[in-house]
């Protein structure tokens, strides 16, 4: 559906591209290199912290930020294409025909919530425009989607956070585009109302199957919403996969660390055989299965989620596998959980257990770690 | 949701490609540089470069060089009298006391009308914008009338308390009072717009961070309207420097030079010396030019955090003033009457009487109308009143039709040299009026349309003249919007015009009314370019009323006063209830 390939973006380099092209070393790369595709009905989400690159290639995308080079293609149609000289491909983003959703959601204060609806089929070209008619049935249906039927004809600034996120989704699927671009459409909205209408914005592009790219540095809202994930740091995307993919397997310690909170112990591969790795670290050895396939020797990170941890006042039995002994630093109630921080040797190790288990600070626990919810992380 | 791919229209058909296959861009249709935005944006940069440039370089070209070639002899001319500090001292005293009143109340003014549940909204809107629509040249006049130490009322009334006349307005104090009250509802326009394009939640938020009233205003509403509080500074600074009433009817009684009545003052002796009075103007265009530069350096650090007004909706709240109402009331009926009040009473007294006196029965009872009556009878009235109106119109129209767009192209724009727009557009406030005038007149004597000695010319000065505030206008309300507005538009599909007609003016409609209603009323009353170009037949108001007091007939003077400011007020009272109406809904 959607195809971005070797997409790059440098701002501030526009002086030195007169002169020569080696004088723009000193641009800043907002994207550089990003090749990602996007099919049919995918949620397809771009998470990672501000800075990353995630809004540039949205921005790209829609048209409103002229990429160096690359190529956007939305279905058969090429949207940018350039090789960096030559010839280049960039349609305007008022002919690209699709859905955005602004953070601040951009709603014309000068407009009613049905005029907002109406404009993007008002402008387009004479001869492909619908009649009064048809277009006052498009918005209504699109309102009545929107459960904003009722606002129709207020003004549009005097609707609450919901109903104007609401009002900026009407407003870019009324034109049913192949491609619904969303910019952190949340991040303006309290915490409660986020979390409905995360859930509502979920039902709404599965119901409708429409084609989706979403912007956040929201890392829950990624994990709930998207059917993919691309998690980008510094201008590139350093994981792309599944939300429980990208949870449970993270591809290096940046991706471990955004996404969640995790136990980072450094060790050293002893045994390795058909994924299945033995890692040696300061605290014990502990057994753990990862696709990487890492030859013995190698140095390596285990990523311990909180949640992979289980804690006990008594021992299993003696050297068992995957149990630590340690002395609880300090612990806090979560409602649905409680986390303790574990010091074992010289490291402190998080943990979040059940509710019904609460350890008291200084008492010697022993920590249980699941082999399959544990991972490697590769040191670069 | 693959419905619109089959949609022909969605999809041009020079931008399918096979599926699957590599895309092929063309280059055929790469041809941006075509579409009506290029033609309109070149067009409007084009008008505004032959604008700005074409006087100046009259200007500069006829100060340095004569047949010979290059010549400084007009600056030894110019300066050589040895009262160059003075001449310095005084513009300066003048311009920056001039601006610290008016930006002092018109900030207030502004503050208190838009922000606050302040009594008297009606009234105190009337009292800070009618200074505006009294002409300098009658607000001197009044002025005159109230506080001349020969026959002014108020040194009548309180000489026999005091047993001396407290007041002289021939003194460089009396010329910085009736220029900075006068120059008020410049400042007070333009506040208004950036108060009214605020979110009040800022301000409420530092009221929940424990700040109190004047920390918020300090530490929040100032610093959050510093551009429009910068622009108004420079605006203000340029106007007094340069304006040409207040130092010719009050300084030059008593030698008191500024620039520009050192030029008047230059021109009118014989034989007229261009060369020295181009010299003095070069002068005075370096300062506006450092100016402009200091303005400039301190508004760019983080311009980009001013766009205050977004796509969120917000309600203007106004504060209640509590205990302080009955003050705040008190001391708005006080400038009301101050600047209002007391200059057009006198007026419409000195236009019932004979002639000038100072209040008793026996004035009172030779009240008469034939001052009105004298002017009705002029057949110059009516003609001079019908040039106005046209000038006034044509020029706000043109002006601001033009700087919306320069104000995109400068603020919003990533066309390369889109800077020189905006710095184009704001050279002819370093041009002072008078010197614009003689400019022109050059450029379209030697012009191959017969331009020269019709009201065209006029058209033209009025234009460049007011071709800064325009842009300022604009450009304060272009930054407030944020772009995310417009780009939505572009990802909606619309055209850029089509975004700029829809979206961009109706936001911009109240930067753009304000704008309107202060070129037509300033062009009213403009008189030192219009003096130098205006030939018979082509007479505004402000010429016939330059006449009267050149005359010294004051009386109908007065009354012809009376008629210009009531069609002033009918004027912008129209055009503010209509400003109204377009602008953004209040609750």
């Amino acid at each position: 559906m959607l195809r971005i390939d070797n997409l790059v973006k440098s701002f501030g380099g526009e002086k030195s591209r007169g002169k020569k092209k080696t004088a723009s070393s000193a641009a800043v790369f907002a994207v550089n290199n990003v090749s990602f595709e996007v099919k049919e009905g995918e949620l397809f989400t771009l998470l990672g912290p501000s800075g990353c690159g995630k809004t540039t290639t949205l921005r790209s995308i829609a048209g409103l930020e002229k990429p160096d080079s690359g190529t956007i293609s939305v279905g058969d149609r090429v949207m940018f294409s350039s090789t960096g000289r030559g010839r280049t491909v960039n349609m305007p983003a008022n002919k690209r025909g699709l859905g955005m959703v602004f953070q601040s959601y951009a709603i014309w204060p000068h407009m009613t919530v049905f005029d907002n609806v109406a404009f993007p089929l008002q402008v387009r070209e004479r001869s492909d425009r619908p009649s009064k008619k048809v277009i006052a049935e498009k918005v209504e249906r699109v309102l009545a989607t929107m459960q904003l039927s009722e606002q129709s004809g207020r003004q549009a600034t005097k609707l609450s956070g919901g109903q104007q996120q609401r009002l900026a989704l009407a407003r870019a699927l009324v034109i049913e585009p192949p491609l619904l671009l969303l910019d952190e459409p949340l991040s303006n909205l309290d915490a409660k109302l986020r979390e409905s209408l995360r859930y509502e914005l979920k039902r709404l592009q599965r119901e409708l199957g429409i084609t989706s790219v979403y912007v956040t540095h929201d890392q829950v809202e990624a994990l709930a919403l998207s059917t993919q994930i691309a998690v980008m740091e510094r201008g590139g995307v350093v994981q792309l996969g599944k939300p429980r993919d990208i949870y449970e397997q993270p591809a290096n310690k940046f991706v471990a660390e955004f996404i969640g909170t995790s136990n980072f112990i450094p060790g050293t591969v002893a045994s390795q055989r058909a994924g299945r790795h033995c890692v040696e670290t300061s605290n014990g050895i502990l057994y753990l299965e990862s696709a990487s396939q890492l030859p013995v020797g190698s140095e390596v990170v285990v990523s311990i989620r909180p949640e992979a941890v289980e804690l006990s006042t008594t021992a299993r039995g003696e050297q068992v596998a995957n149990e630590w002994q340690g002395t609880v630093v300090t612990r806090a109630f979560l409602g649905d959980a409680v986390d303790h921080v574990v010091a074992v040797g010289e490291h402190e190790v998080r943990a979040r257990v059940n509710p019904s288990v609460s350890i008291e600070s200084g008492t010697s626990v022993y920590l249980q770690l699941d082999p399959s919810k544990i991972s490697l992380v590769p040191v670069n | 949701m693959t419905a619109n791919l089959a949609d022909p229209a969605v999809t041009p058909e020079e931008l399918r490609r096979p599926a699957d296959g590599p895309p092929e861009p063309r280059a055929a249709r790469w041809r941006w540089p075509l579409t009506p935005k290029m033609f309109i944006v070149a067009g409007v940069a084009a008008a505004i470069g032959y604008l700005a440039l074409v006087p100046l370089g009259y200007l500069i070209w006829g100060t340095f060089f004569d047949a010979q070639g290059l010549d400084l002899g007009s600056f030894e001319r110019a300066y050589g009298d040895g009262r160059m500090g003075e001449l310095w001292g005084n513009s300066l005293a003048f311009a920056g006391g001039a601006a610290l009143l008016s930006i002092t109340v018109g900030t207030t003014l502004a503050y208190l009308n838009v922000r606050t549940a302040v009594p008297f909204k009606a009234l105190f809107f009337a009292a800070s914008i009618v200074p505006l629509i009294v002409p300098g040249i009658l607000y001197t006049v009044s002025w005159i009338f109230l506080a001349s130490p020969q026959i002014g009322l108020l040194n009548a009334f309180l000489e026999p308390i005091l047993g001396t006349a407290p007041f002289n307005i021939f003194t460089i104090w009396g010329m910085i009072w009736v220029e900075g009250l006068h120059s008020s509802p410049i400042v007070f326009l333009l506040m208004v717009a950036a108060f009214r394009s605020m979110d009040p939640s800022l301000e409420e938020s530092a009221l929940m961070s424990g700040a109190t009233r004047l920390q918020t205003l300090r530490k929040v509403t100032l610093p959050l309207v510093r551009p429009a509080l910068l622009s108004s500074i420079l605006v203000i600074l340029i106007t007094s420097l340069e304006s040409f009433e207040v130092p010719a009817l009050l300084g030059l009684q008593n030698g008191i030079y500024v620039f520009t009545s050192r030029i008047y003052f230059v021109l009118r002796s014989y034989p007229q010396d261009l060369g020295a009075a181009g010299a003095l103007a070069v002068s005075l265009l370096a300062v506006a030019v450092i100016g402009v530069a200091v303005t400039r350096l301190l508004a760019g650090k983080g311009s980009k955090t001013y766009q205050t007004v977004t796509g969120k909706g917000f309600r203007p709240r106004p504060l209640d003033l509590g205990k302080w109402k009955p003050v705040v009331g008190v001391g708005i009926l006080f400038y009301f009457f101050v600047t209002v009040v007391g200059p057009l009473l006198v007026l419409l007294y000195a236009a019932l009487l004979p002639f000038y006196q100072a209040p008793s029965w026996e004035a009172i009872s030779s009240f008469t109308l034939d001052n009105f009556a004298q002017v009705f009878e002029m057949n110059s009235a009516a003609r001079a009143l019908k040039n106005s109106l046209i000038l006034g119109i044509g020029a706000a129209t043109i002006v601001m039709g033009l700087m919306a767009i320069a104000a995109w192209i400068s603020v919003r724009s990533t066309i390369p040299g889109r800077g020189i727009v905006e710095q184009l557009s704001f050279v002819p406030l370093v041009i002072p009026g008078i010197v614009l005038g003689l400019s022109i007149s050059f450029v379209y004597l030697r012009f191959p349309l017969p331009i020269y000695g019709t009201i065209l010319i006029l058209l033209i000065a009025y234009c460049t003249k007011y071709m800064p505030y325009g842009m300022r206008y604009a450009s304060t309300s272009m930054t407030q919007i944020s772009s995310e507005l417009e780009e939505s538009a572009m990802v909606s599909g619309a055209s850029w015009w089509t975004t700029f007609r829809r979206v961009l003016l109706p936001l911009l409609s109240p930067g753009i009314t304000a704008g309107f209603i202060y070129i037509l009323v300033v062009s009213f009353r403009e008189l030192s370019s219009s003096i130098l170009l205006y030939s018979p037949g082509n007479e505004v108001l402000s010429i016939l009323i330059w006449e009267q007091f050149e005359n010294g007939s004051f009386n109908v003077l007065a009354a012809i006063g009376v008629l210009m400011v009531l069609a002033l007020m009918f004027m912008v009272t129209v055009a503010y209830k209509l400003g109204a109406k377009v602008g953004l809904r209040e609750d």
